[in-house]
């Protein structure tokens, strides 16, 4: 079927439902192409937990600033960390009072570092879901077979299949689900089989143009108005139905699954990943990060909008309070974060 | 050689590296004369003035050194006013431990970049402060507007033509790899936009407004411009200029073209009737020939600008929020 189709298709009458894009760069995809503004009101699209930046706890960002502030300790961070807020204060405004945070491209870097600077401990803060994963275990693995000893890993990983579990068993409003494209890649389309089934939730696993996320939510919308629940892999040329073999063996050879608090959402069981026993002495004590009793309490809404209960605009602190300059929940923080998208694209 | 803390003392090694190194360079008439400000002769043009700070790592990219940016990035902001730059001053602050070879590279390229601008360096200065072998240059630039046109975000009108001069993002994406140490061919579009806007306003064109498009990239510039001007400006997605493998690195980065910084593009709004002709003019030049229509102002009183996407779809741009990334020029 050609686009034009699609498109005039998707304008048109429809039941009401409720699709969520569950992975950020799903989010920011549908913004940037202005696809909620060729759909019929009817079809509305949800976002969910997909960011690892909005859903990482604030103790986490605590302990991490307090390596930072550690002597002859260096903490090393994707760039979009650094404004998430922590119970006081953000990486950011860490470095700023002092402590060591340095902003790296690839934790690879921290290898070298390390390596040319023996007298300082790098600490890098690991923080993603299974798309990711698998590179901070290589670099696990380059650090025991190199015999670095100052390297650690402040970890705040997570599993998406948890968290989907975890959505459809609380909510029954959500008619279908587009899938973590990048996710996807590795635990492989077949992985949501079980939820498909279990929950009666169509899912389409999609690339990342808008074409691509069109014919997604054009398969969902028919799926649902044929009462189907089937998992259907759109983006065959990149996700494979069982998924990267390779990357899923690194993430078993140096991982544990084991309780893990989401920002916003609270403890999941088995969502988080953890250095398991074999090189735990590369733990920067990410294991006793499960609760967030340090959170600030604030108005912010946060949580609902990464289970899709509300849209950002939905939050009083939405636009006023809270912007992308002056963030006050992680949402509005990560340039895929929900509340930071709708900010951007949806301005007047 | 490094430099070391006794090139700032003002004693007799700045008195050799000024003689050794940036007298070799930039000697004129005006700075030759080694007094404490530049006596520069008075014209009947009205005057404009700039100044811009450069920190870029590397010191040395693809296209370009901190000193070939340090006189475009200045030559072009006097350029968008209809301005020809005629007198530059340039502040080195000098880490200790810099190479001095790779000092004297950047002279010289700073030097040669203004010779061919037809800009003279009239004054300068030297310091060195601790840190790890970095350089940093300030430049403030003076020049005249000959044109006798009015040139600026007031001159907007509705139903006038955006058009930018060519791909966007080089710059950025080029200095991101080197420091990322991504092989790639991406060059900085590092260059000075004199020949084209000379070209554009002795043929006439009536342009309202010009911006160069530098950190923020289009999508800020489009902000500034809307504010400023308190217009609506609309452009296509489709018509958006990126060169294949800048669009590579950004899709694979998670970088947006629309916010990324540029060295050698500019912005350039004219008469909705001299949109194609001004376009052409562009394409004439080597510098301009990916040029393109992008868009028009649309609307008075609404200071916003949205963009058409490939799919039909309608969004707003905003500035740039945040920088998660460093200072990349």
């Amino acid at each position: 079927m050609n686009l034009d189709k699609i498109l005039k298709e998707l304008a048109g009458d429809h039941q009401e439902l409720k699709i969520m894009e569950v992975c950020g760069t799903h989010t920011s995809s549908i913004f940037k192409n202005g696809i909620r503004s060729l759909l019929s009101p009817e079809i509305r699209l949800i976002s969910g937990p997909g960011c690892p930046v909005c859903v990482t706890p604030a103790s986490y960002i605590d302990k991490a600033i307090e390596w930072a502030l550690t002597p002859n300790c260096v903490l090393l961070t994707f760039g979009d960390m650094m404004k998430v807020p922590g119970s006081e204060k953000s990486l950011s405004e860490a470095k700023a009072d002092g402590a060591r945070v340095e902003i790296m491209y690839s934790p690879q870097e921290a290898l070298k570092k390390a390596a040319a600077n023996p007298e300082l401990t790098y600490v890098i803060a690991c923080v993603g879901f299974e798309t990711t994963i698998p590179s901070y275990a290589l670099v696990i693995e380059q650090t025991e077979r190199s015999g670095l000893t100052n390297i650690k890993f402040l970890t705040a990983l997570r599993k998406v299949m948890p968290a989907l579990d975890f959505i459809c068993a609380t909510d029954n409003e959500i008619s279908a689900f587009i899938a973590p494209g990048h996710v996807s890649t590795i635990l492989g389309s077949q992985a949501y089989a079980g939820l498909a089934e279990q929950y009666m939730k169509p899912f389409a696993v999609a690339g990342f143009e808008g074409e691509h996320i069109l014919i997604a939510i054009y398969d969902l919308v028919k799926q649902v108005e044929n009462h189907k629940h089937e998992v259907h892999n759109l983006y065959p040329s990149v996700v494979k139905p069982e998924g990267n073999a390779v990357a899923l063996a690194y993430i078993s050879n140096y991982f544990e699954s084991g309780p893990a608090f989401w920002r916003g959402i609270g403890v999941i069981e088995d969502s988080g990943l953890y250095l398991n026993q074999k090189y735990r002495k590369y733990d920067a004590g990410s294991a006793d990060l499960t609760g967030d009793a340090a959170q600030k309490t604030t108005n912010c809404r946060c949580g609902e909008v990464i289970l899709g209960k509300i849209n950002p605009d939905e939050c009083p602190m939405f636009g006023k309070a809270c912007t992308p300059a002056k963030a006050q929940g992680p949402c509005m923080v990560s340039s895929e974060g929900t509340c930071g998208i709708w900010f951007r694209f949806t301005r007047k | 050689m490094k430099i070391v803390m006794a090139h700032g003392s003002g004693g007799n090694a700045t008195r050799e590296l000024i003689k050794d190194l940036f007298h070799k360079y930039l000697a004129n008439d005006y700075l030759d004369k080694m007094e404490d400000s530049a006596i520069l002769p008075v014209s009947e043009y009205p005057l404009a003035m700039t100044t811009d700070s450069f920190v870029v790592t590397p010191l040395e990219f693809p296209g370009g050194d901190i000193g070939k940016l340090a006189i475009c990035g200045t030559v072009n902001d006097l350029w968008m006013a209809g301005a020809e730059p005629q007198y530059l001053t340039a502040g080195f602050i000098l880490e200790e431990g810099l190479d001095v070879d790779l000092l004297d590279r950047v002279v010289a390229s700073l030097s040669r970049t203004a010779k061919e601008a037809g800009i003279k360096i009239v004054a300068g200065d030297t310091k060195v402060v601790q840190g790890n072998g970095g350089l940093y240059i300030n430049t403030a630039g003076l020049g005249f507007r000959k044109s006798g046109r009015r040139i600026g975000t007031d001159m907007i009108r509705e139903g006038d033509a955006l058009i930018v001069s060519g791909d966007l993002g080089n710059h950025h994406a080029c200095i991101m790899s080197q420091r990322m140490e991504i092989v790639n061919s991406i060059q900085s579009d590092c260059a000075n936009l004199g020949p084209m806007v000379e070209d554009l306003l002795q043929a006439g064109i009536e342009v309202r407004a010009m911006r160069d498009i530098t950190r923020g990239g289009l999508g800020t510039v489009l902000n500034e411009i809307a504010e400023a001007s308190n217009h609506a400006v609309e452009i296509e997605e489709k018509s958006i200029p990126v060169d294949p493998e800048v669009k590579s690195f950004c899709d694979i980065l998670g970088l947006d073209p629309l916010y990324m910084a540029n060295e050698g593009k500019f912005l350039c709004i004219t008469a909705q009737e001299h949109a194609e002709r001004a376009l052409n003019i562009l394409k004439q030049n080597s510098l301009g020939t990916k040029a393109r229509l992008i868009g028009s102002v649309t609307e008075t009183g609404k200071p916003l600008v949205t963009v058409k996407t490939r799919l039909g779809g309608k969004r707003v741009i905003d500035v740039l929020y945040g920088e998660g990334l460093p200072r990349i020029c």
